[in-house]
């Protein structure tokens, strides 16, 4: 009697900590599948990327390589239009950032923290227009763009700086909704301590603002970064000459000709293309995870 | 000079009325404490001061000069936050020299005023350290010391204390009286802990949903309270309220407590009282000291009668008894050696020299 007395603490403790136990195991489950789910497609292009076209088309065991070789490699680097691509892509997703947080972080201070007329409509709207997707702006983009050619004689069309004016209306409003969230959560007294001290708004901006909502801006920064770096509809549609092409669009034109897939650098040429924003992942991920769940923890 | 006037002073949130329609002259150098329960209109009535709200109509004026359309950064003032509102990336210096350094103060000046600041608050040793490297107390110190060295016409301080822990609450408490002290600036401090407001101010006005229930010291407003509002929030344990009617009787004016007790009114109570004997809904306030244990010798005015404990508190120098009288609870203060036991019959002494009579229609004080 006594001894299934004192025996019940210890069996219900035993009972918590298995059932714990049960549920990591079962999330490593999930966790392994995912991982392989989401890394088998790089894998498989990173083994493509060392075969050589014979191997590619022998297709003997795709998931080996049985004569390893850098020559995609040195063929693609030795490139000067993967250089131009590449170029290109870097001005133009660079230049898309800043373009992007001279928009968004106004904007985003403005709309959490200057309450106007309409301001609660006006951030409904910028989640709006994210909402719309690209495939139903680019014809409409590009009439606009035929028409203001017409007018002023200015042509858009072919041009890789042109994605530079586009690529804003895909990054524009999702950074600065994510912004109005993270600047949301940065307590109101802040500001009203610099205004009090004689800062004017412009001052609490820059001087007060963005060095404390640094994380949700890198954050900001990554998205647009990626977006504009990944793009795939705009420059297919607005470049068309291979030195005006960035990374996507240039990969998939120049390296499929008719019906003939250079599979091996196709491979090669995305895996080096994705570099850059995995690097970037790599480092600042910690400030990506801080600035999207800001407003969902401290909100 | 920089008192603080404000004149039928207004604030409502769509239709609903926050402040409304407030008068209040705060002379130079005095510190003036806002007292009252959440949502009464005073942390609204200092952000208007600071103009960190817009006034619905009235007028504010700061050291003369009409302010109501002159924004924060121009009305020259210093605010102290309740949660310090710190710039958490720039160092204590920083902090403290923000203000100074937006208006192009020269360095030299500018470094005599945060050395000097931070000898006064005793915080010399953090100037170069974040926020966030600092405990609740420091935080609250460097708060104060942005305030001091913009040397303002006046400094406004939210609920200051509020997020600190008791003994250092206490502590500050002491700290803030000393700044004023050796500063004198006017002062304007909101808190919604009365024992604050007694130990800073030098004048008190406790507000009451949306409205100025009471202006004046703290000795004031805790022995001659104007309404039955003042005379339940000022004090702790809190004025006992026992439903109470004045009638003529045996020996003159008494008031009764209930139909088995009644007192005589001492003399100087008489004439004042005697225009409402006979009236309904009347309230007796008297104070938990002015409920003591019985004592050998009575003074005249001090009436003895017999009340059974239902709780008894020990603090340590004092007991506090509670028991019931006429449906109210009511607390006295005892000496912690007199015996009170719950439920064991206790001789307990009224001071009625010290007895206030409420209207409880009207919530005046008669």
């Amino acid at each position: 009697m006594s001894s299934a007395v004192l025996d019940a603490p210890r069996a219900k403790r035993g009972s918590i900590s298995r059932d714990r136990k049960r549920a990591l195991y079962w999330s490593y489950f999930f966790l392994f599948l995912f991982v392989i789910f989401f890394l088998t497609p790089p894998f498989y292009m990173l083994l493509t990327s060392l075969k050589t076209s014979g191997e590619i088309a022998e297709a003997k065991f795709p998931w080996w390589v049985f004569h390893p070789s850098l020559e995609n490699y040195t063929s693609l680097l030795g490139s000067q239009d993967y250089h131009d691509f590449f170029i290109n892509s870097a001005l133009v997703s660079l230049c898309t950032v800043a373009v992007t947080m001279l928009i968004s972080i106004p904007a985003a201070f403005s709309l959490s923290r200057m309450k106007f007329w309409g301001s609660t409509a006006l951030a409904a709207g910028v989640f709006l227009t994210y909402l719309i997707p690209e495939t139903l702006l680019f014809i409409p983009l590009f009439k606009i763009f035929s028409w203001v050619t017409e007018l002023t004689g200015i042509e858009f069309i072919n041009h890789w700086w042109v994605l530079i004016i586009i690529y804003p209306t895909l990054t524009v409003p999702f950074c600065t909704w994510i912004m109005i969230g993270y600047f949301a959560s940065i307590p109101k007294e802040l500001d009203e301590a610099a205004l009090i001290d004689g800062a004017g708004w412009l001052q609490v901006l820059v001087r007060i603002f963005i060095p404390v909502a640094l994380p949700g801006i890198i954050a900001a920064t990554i998205f647009a970064f990626t977006v504009s770096w990944a793009d795939f509809l705009y420059p297919m549609v607005f470049t068309t000459s291979a030195d005006q092409l960035v990374l996507p669009a240039g990969i998939v034109t120049t390296l499929i000709k008719g019906d003939v897939f250079d599979w091996g650098r196709i491979m090669t040429a995305a895996l080096l293309g994705a570099m850059p924003p995995l690097l970037i992942y790599a480092f600042l991920m910690d400030y990506y995870i801080a600035g999207l769940t800001a407003g969902a923890t401290k909100g | 000079m920089a008192q603080v006037t404000l004149r039928k002073v207004e604030k409502k949130y769509d239709e609903t009325p926050a402040v409304c329609g407030i008068d209040l002259d705060i002379p130079d150098k005095e510190f003036v404490v806002l007292v009252g329960p959440s949502g009464c209109g005073k942390t609204t009535t200092l952000r208007m001061i600071a103009g960190l709200e817009e006034i619905t109509a009235g007028e504010i004026a700061i050291g003369g000069e009409v302010v109501n359309d002159i924004p924060p950064k121009d009305r020259d003032i210093a605010m102290v936050f309740q949660n310090y509102a710190l710039y958490p990336h720039m160092t204590v210096y920083e902090n403290m020299s923000f203000g100074l350094r937006l208006k192009k103060t020269p360095k030299e000046e500018i470094d005599r005023r945060v050395q000097k600041a931070a000898r006064i608050l005793n915080i010399g040793p953090l100037l170069d350290r974040k926020p966030k490297q600092l405990s609740g107390g420091q935080r609250q110190r460097v708060a104060m010391g942005r305030a001091i060295v913009r040397d303002p016409k006046v400094f406004l301080f939210d609920e200051p204390l509020s997020n600190l822990d008791a003994k250092l609450r206490v502590h500050m408490r002491t700290e803030i009286k000393k700044v004023h002290q050796q500063v004198r600036t006017t002062t304007v401090y909101v808190t919604h802990d009365q024992v604050e407001a007694m130990t800073l101010a030098d004048r008190i006005v406790v507000m009451n949903a949306g409205h100025i229930e009471q202006v004046g010291s703290p000795h004031e407003l805790y022995h001659r309270p104007a309404t039955k509002f003042v005379a339940a929030f000022i004090g702790s344990p809190a004025m006992n309220m026992i439903p109470c009617g004045i009638e003529e009787g045996a020996g003159g004016l008494r008031m009764r407590l209930s139909p088995e007790l009644s007192f005589p009114l001492p003399q100087e109570r008489v004439e004042r009282y005697r225009p409402h004997a006979g009236k309904a809904k009347l309230v007796c306030g008297l104070r938990p000291e002015h409920i003591i244990e019985q004592r050998p010798h009575l003074e005249p005015g001090q009436q003895p009668f017999e009340a059974k404990p239902v709780v008894v508190e020990p603090m340590g120098s004092e007991s506090l008894v509670f028991f019931g009288l006429n449906g109210a609870e009511v607390c006295a203060r005892v000496n912690p050696d007199c015996g009170a036991r719950v439920d064991a019959p206790l001789k307990l002494v009224a001071d009625l020299r010290h007895v206030h009579l409420l209207d409880d229609q009207t919530g005046r004080v008669l």
